[in-house]
């Protein structure tokens, strides 16, 4: 069994991002940048599930700018077994990811896809959902628990209230929680390794997908600051403060 | 203009997130018609017609719908996509997993998490943890949406009343199933709702030290929440992480506990009317978006809050 695991170039969890003057984005030039953490764990899984031998290959696939190569290959270091660059400079929104997934799923073949549930920089929660739509799969997103027995898989889901386990038949789609798995440290020589393993270059033309634009961002600006607060020395003060000032109790 | 809330619920109570849709599409405009989704749903279809601004309800019951499996809510919705411009789901775990498969089918962006309506094609949302907040026009034909109900009033659960209509729902996909749900049950409100919060973090130490967080919680009336480390370390259940990619809560009251406040716990929490944090270092990010700081051991400092109220 294939599995195919799309991962995204971020900015790094870490970085706190400022919107640009101009107010047309965020400034992402010289930030540093990693894999979606979402993502990482997508990965993470898939390789587990090779380890394990419920899994024969593990295909990565990035779409976006060239660097998205540097992505590709922390995902082989990670486990993947190759990888596919969708390149293009055009601004990727979901529903246009989804289309290039699918295209490349139609070629590939895989039984599962399993994707971060959603990418730190957009926030959009998306991608899985509208694959699976738009390939006509069961999906169960927001996993945290994930068992392959034979043509179906078993899916622990985080949900409002607590844990929610659906069984769906393959091809599936699964999108990763945070609790589904903690990823290995890349060591350098699975880094060095990685370097060798195949990727390939297409674009979303060779694939017949328009990936334009379907939202048209008119101003990215700074959220609302807070007003400072006040620091206060006891208990005391703070019920007497939340009481008569705030009026909160 | 017309808008289609999707309602969420457990088929015998509406949930106050779809109050929250109700009033995004109330500042939409147009007529607003909430679809009912479920199985022996009707007590939900009859709280909907009664929210204030809705001309219609429309109910699918059936087997089909029972656990919300998202295959069969967007093929319900689906149904009657057609008649829409605007399709609004809360920004709930369930609105969240369906509303992309109807984006996706009727080939139009979604919009996702929005926070205020700008007119009718242009919506202010949220990106890289709330540090940004974009604002998006879409120019497809139906406008697909999810709602952050924190921002957005609920609209009054009573006085409305809407006529409620009955449609076939789907067959079953076959392709998913249920299995089965570990839901912690609580005499708390529910996080996402909840005017008073308190959360605790890695400063926690240990799940049996969570405890000490009860008390304080019966006292404010409180939902309970955490922070993603605490959660990650085993302190708290998943479903109370508070931050972006966890629930986002805007209460009356906010009281971190031994949360030291990354970016991403802020990103849940940072609309809060009031802000407390009690954390032993004063160089917590936290107290950076705090109203009232304390800088105290939480050992000692909650049972003396707990006392005190």
């Amino acid at each position: 069994m294939k599995v195919l695991v799309p991962v995204k170039r971020v900015v790094d969890y870490n970085v706190k991002v400022r919107v640009k003057s101009d107010h047309t984005g965020v400034d992402i030039a010289n930030v540093k940048m990693s894999m979606n953490p979402f993502d990482e764990i997508a990965v993470e899984e898939a390789t587990r599930l090779k380890e394990k031998s419920t899994v024969s290959e593990v295909v990565a696939v990035s779409c976006g700018v060239a660097q998205s190569q540097e992505t590709l290959r922390t995902a082989m270091a990670i486990g993947a077994d190759r990888g596919i660059l969708v390149q293009t400079d055009v601004e990727l929104q979901p529903l246009a990811v989804a289309k290039l997934l699918k295209a490349l799923v139609d070629k590939e073949q895989p039984q599962l896809v399993i994707l971060g549930k959603q990418a730190i920089d957009d926030d959009a929660n998306q991608t899985g959902q509208m694959l699976a739509a738009l390939l006509g799969w069961p999906q169960a997103t927001f996993a945290s628990k994930v068992e392959v027995d034979g043509d179906k898989v078993q899916v622990t889901r985080e949900v409002d209230g607590g844990l929610e386990t659906l069984s769906l038949s393959l091809p599936a789609i699964i999108t990763t929680d945070l609790r589904l798995n903690e990823p290995r440290y890349v060591t350098l020589p699975n880094i060095m390794k990685a370097k060798k393993k195949p990727l390939e270059n297409v674009t979303p033309e060779d694939l017949g997908v328009d990936v334009a634009p379907r939202l048209k961002t008119l101003k990215v600006a700074e959220p609302p600051a807070r007003q400072a607060g006040i620091m206060v020395p006891d208990v005391a003060t703070l019920v007497d403060k939340l009481k008569n000032e705030a009026k909160v109790v | 203009m017309t808008n289609l809330v999707i309602a969420e619920h457990d088929n015998a109570q509406l949930k106050g997130a779809t109050l929250s849709a109700v009033a995004a599409a109330a500042a939409i405009g147009g007529d607003i018609h909430i679809l009912v989704a479920g199985s022996g749903a009707q007590a939900v279809a009859d709280q909907a017609a009664k929210a204030a601004g809705v001309s219609k309800v429309i109910l699918a019951d059936s087997a089909s719908l029972e656990y919300g499996l998202a295959e069969n809510v967007a093929a319900q919705v689906l149904e009657i996509a057609g008649n829409y411009s605007h399709i609004l789901f809360p920004a709930t775990a369930a609105g969240k997993n369906v509303a992309p498969r109807v984006a996706a089918k009727l080939d139009v962006a979604q919009i996702s998490d929005i926070i205020a309506v700008e007119s009718a094609d242009t919506f202010q949302r949220p990106i890289y943890a709330g540090n940004a907040i974009a604002t998006v026009q879409s120019a497809d034909s139906v406008k697909v949406i999810t709602v952050r109900t924190t921002a957005f009033d609920a609209v009054a659960a009573e006085g409305g009343s809407a006529a409620i209509e009955n449609a076939d729902g789907v067959a079953d996909s076959g392709k998913s199933s249920f299995v089965g749900r570990e839901f912690a049950k609580s005499d708390r409100p529910e996080l996402a709702g909840a005017s008073v919060v308190v959360s605790g973090g890695r400063g926690m130490g240990s799940a049996e030290n969570f405890k000490i967080l009860d008390p304080l919680a019966d006292k404010l009336g409180a939902a309970l929440g955490a922070s993603r480390a605490a959660v990650d370390a085993g302190y708290a259940p998943n479903d109370w992480q508070v931050g972006q990619t966890g629930k986002i809560v805007a209460p009356q009251l906010y009281v971190a506990v031994g949360i030291s406040g990354a970016i991403q716990h802020l990103a849940g929490m940072k609309d809060s009317k009031v802000i407390v944090a009690i954390n032993k270092d004063a160089e917590a990010p936290i107290f950076g978006v705090a109203d009232y700081g304390l800088v105290a051991d939480l050992f000692q400092a909650v049972p003396e809050l707990t006392d005190a109220l």
